[in-house]
């Protein structure tokens, strides 16, 4: 969509406006700097998602809208999390980050503030084990998301061909 | 050369072809005021800012251009959201240029500012911030551009005092560039063949229209469509005019307040054409009730209204003047055959349901029924005239028992439903039509509601006709207290009311009276033949109800007959 004031506003006027629900939305530029990329999670059936992809593109600054449901995409979320870190669990999340793959962002005598990027499943299996050593704060993004480029020629193919 | 802000806007509405402005001046316009005062735009001075929209949008659907208005901030602005909203509901193309506070005071709660750009977000098919001069003369072009084009609608402008007094440099666009609104006319040749397809094999079909084919000025290519393949005709309110209101495939009305036959029609349909409607709740009632038996094909510019409401078989995006152009010439290309005599049983089964219940009312002795005022103000001016209403039971009569030949003659707020709409419209659509009779059907509550338009209608002129149906109350919800909550008539029955005729001759204007069915035609008469704005005050019988009816909610066959 065009990257000016308002335009946000207008999106989310229309979930509200018209009983649509939004689970998560994200938005920055794109790598021209007057058009932005929405990218936003909501639910309906079949009916109700045509609906909002089509309002959206009535939309006079929505530039395009594309529908993930039916097809291959890459899904990224990412959370700041705040732990209390106290002597006896300090090993314990270092443990967790490092089964996580996650990083440790800052580090204090008391806590630890760590970085996870993941699917939602990923995000909320982290939340839970780290709830149980106690979490202070956390900060979490909405998910950003791409379609998997086209792999013609994939190995499986070319073994068959051979 | 440099121009102000000010003189940028005045002369790219001239680029535009506006030759009138409805507007109201105030602090934050005067700059545009100073200008507009030297150059050859006429500007209609209203009595409130809800009245210079509604006029604007008369006068767009009168006369196919887009209607101008030019308002203050803060209250000038917010009095004009009923009727930015009522012409986003009806897809009117309006231009509303509103003052706004100067840049750097935005957002400090400065004296009459608003974010008005904020709160007509929702309610306008665009709407625009201009921050710098330099950007106006795009911004006007790109307005009148999306005001018209695709499913047409309201923009607004909002524009701050300090762009009205900067210089820049002017030169108008000569196109508009938007990649992100690209709408779609053309319609799909594949899409068009399916629904030939449905309708070659259709036994009993009904074509349904809606406004869009009187925005995209398709009626003509309707009835040709109508005509070759003897199929019968509906419209919603808003396509009254669409179809010949006179011609012997008319089915009426249909909807909550249409006919028998129509809404008998549409439910025994197996093939349904929508051209330029869309499925609202009074045309559907209960919608998994409605044309039950039907396969639809739905033509519409706008596809957000293809399956919004109900299910489609054939959907075609597109201009509807130009999917039925496109049908038009694939029923040519058909093998011929009678279509008359292939359509006989059901023309036959539609003619019993007409002739069964026709739009009818009981004349009550001496008493004005309402409904015979409007047949007599059809006869008078031999359905020529361009008829506004208000809202309520006036508005659904004026639907019945007017015949509508013409797309444009009828204006009316559909969607939105103002009460106070009538009066100023038909003001715009005189002024657009001066050589057209112009009458509002009004009810005693609607017309107080934008009376003070009175002064503008004298001040200016402008020979519109105003047929009050004064029945002393609230007609359509005291119907809908009788009928649904066992006669509480809570509310509704308006006491204090003005002596009309009184009323008329304070403002200046001329004031009639009849309380008797024999005075109704010479009242009409004398009032068409008095070249200044007219109040007809018509005494009506009290408890008369609009008939038929299909409670909200039922089916479209469950009607409430007289």
């Amino acid at each position: 969509m065009d990257n000016e004031p308002g335009v946000l506003s207008r999106v989310t006027g229309l979930f509200s406006g018209r009983g649509f629900n939004i689970e998560s939305l994200c938005v920055a530029e794109t790598m021209e700097p007057e058009v932005s990329r929405i990218t936003l999670v909501t639910q309906g059936n079949e009916q109700i998602v045509e609906q909002i992809t089509k309002q959206l593109n009535k939309l006079v600054n929505v530039i395009k809208v594309i529908d993930f449901t039916h097809t291959e995409f890459v899904e990224r979320e990412m959370a700041l999390v705040k732990v209390r870190a106290e002597a006896a669990t300090r090993a314990e999340i270092l443990r967790i980050v490092d089964i996580f793959r996650c990083q440790v962002v800052d580090v204090s005598p008391q806590e630890y503030t760590i970085e996870v990027t993941g699917n939602e499943g990923k995000i909320t299996a982290i939340l839970d084990l780290l709830s149980h050593l106690g979490i202070k704060e956390i900060a979490r993004t909405g998910a950003i998301a791409l379609a998997r480029s086209k792999k013609e020629g994939s190995l499986k193919r070319e073994k068959i061909k051979g | 050369m440099k121009l102000s802000g000010a003189e940028i806007i005045i002369e790219s509405l001239l680029q535009e072809g506006v030759d009138t402005i409805f507007g109201y001046p105030g602090g934050a316009t005067t700059d545009i005021y100073d200008v507009l005062e030297k150059r050859p735009i006429r500007h209609i001075l209203v009595r409130h800012e809800q009245g210079a929209v509604h006029m604007a949008d008369g006068y767009a659907r009168a006369s196919g251009k887009v209607g101008v208005c030019l308002v203050t901030s803060g209250p000038g602005a917010t009095n004009t959201v009923t009727g930015i909203a009522s012409a986003f509901m009806d897809s009117i193309p309006v231009v509303v240029f509103t003052g706004q506070v100067p840049t750097p005071l935005i957002g400090n709660d400065a004296f009459q500012e608003v974010d008005i750009v904020g709160i007509t977000r929702p309610c306008t098919k665009h709407n625009y911030l201009v921050k710098r001069a330099e950007d106006l003369a795009r911004v006007i072009k790109e307005s009148f551009y999306l005001a018209r084009a695709g499913r047409p609608g309201p923009i607004l402008v909002d524009l701050p005092k300090d762009v009205l007094k900067e210089q820049v440099e002017f030169k108008y666009p000569k196109k508009v560039e938007m990649r992100s609104y690209r709408p779609t006319y053309g319609a799909h040749s594949g899409q068009i063949e399916k629904a030939g397809a449905l309708v070659q094999k259709a036994r009993r079909p009904v074509i349904y229209a809606g406004g869009g084919v009187i925005s995209s000025q398709g009626s003509a290519e309707l009835r040709n469509l109508a005509e070759a393949l003897s199929i019968p005709v509906t419209t919603t309110l808003m396509g009254l005019g669409a179809f010949p209101g006179t011609h012997p495939l008319w089915l009426g009305m249909l909807g909550m307040h249409g006919t028998y036959g129509a809404n008998m029609a549409v439910a025994h349909s197996d093939v349904l054409i929508a051209i330029g409607a869309r499925f609202d709740d009074r045309v559907t009632g209960k919608v998994n009730l409605f044309a039950p038996e039907a396969r639809i094909i739905h033509i519409d510019i706008d596809p957000t209204s293809i399956r919004k409401n109900v299910n489609v078989e054939v959907p075609i995006v597109g201009d509807c003047r130009d999917a039925l152009t496109k049908l038009n010439s694939l029923v040519q290309k058909w093998t011929k055959q009678d279509w008359s005599k292939v359509r006989h049983p059901w023309l036959e089964q539609i003619r019993e349901w007409k002739e069964g219940h026709p739009l009818a009312y009981q004349p009550n002795g001496g008493k004005i029924k309402p409904q015979y005022v409007v047949e007599k103000i059809y006869e008078v001016t031999r359905g020529q005239a361009i008829i506004t209403t208000e809202v309520g039971q006036n508005q659904m009569w004026a639907a019945q028992f007017y015949h509508f030949d013409q797309p444009n003659s009828f204006i009316t707020s559909g969607g939105l439903g103002v009460m106070g709409y009538g009066f100023p419209a038909a003001i715009g659509a005189k002024i657009a039509c001066p050589d057209r009779m112009v009458f509002d059907i009004a009810g005693d509550g609607s017309i107080q509601m934008n009376i003070q338009e009175m002064a503008t209608a004298v001040a200016n002129n402008i020979a519109v006709k105003i047929a009050i149906l004064n029945n002393g109350c609230l007609g359509m919800v005291r119907q809908w207290q009788e009928l649904f909550y066992e006669k509480r008539y809570a509310q509704t029955l308006l006491k204090g009311n003005p002596d009309f005729v009184k009323l008329a001759e304070a403002y200046g204007a001329v004031g009639l009276r009849a309380t008797k069915s024999e005075e109704v035609t010479p009242v009409i008469k004398k009032a068409l033949s008095i070249n200044r704005p007219v109040i007809m005050d018509f005494v009506v019988c009290e408890d008369e109800c609009v008939s038929p009816m299909v409670p909200a909610g039922a089916a479209m066959t469950e009607m409430l007959l007289v």
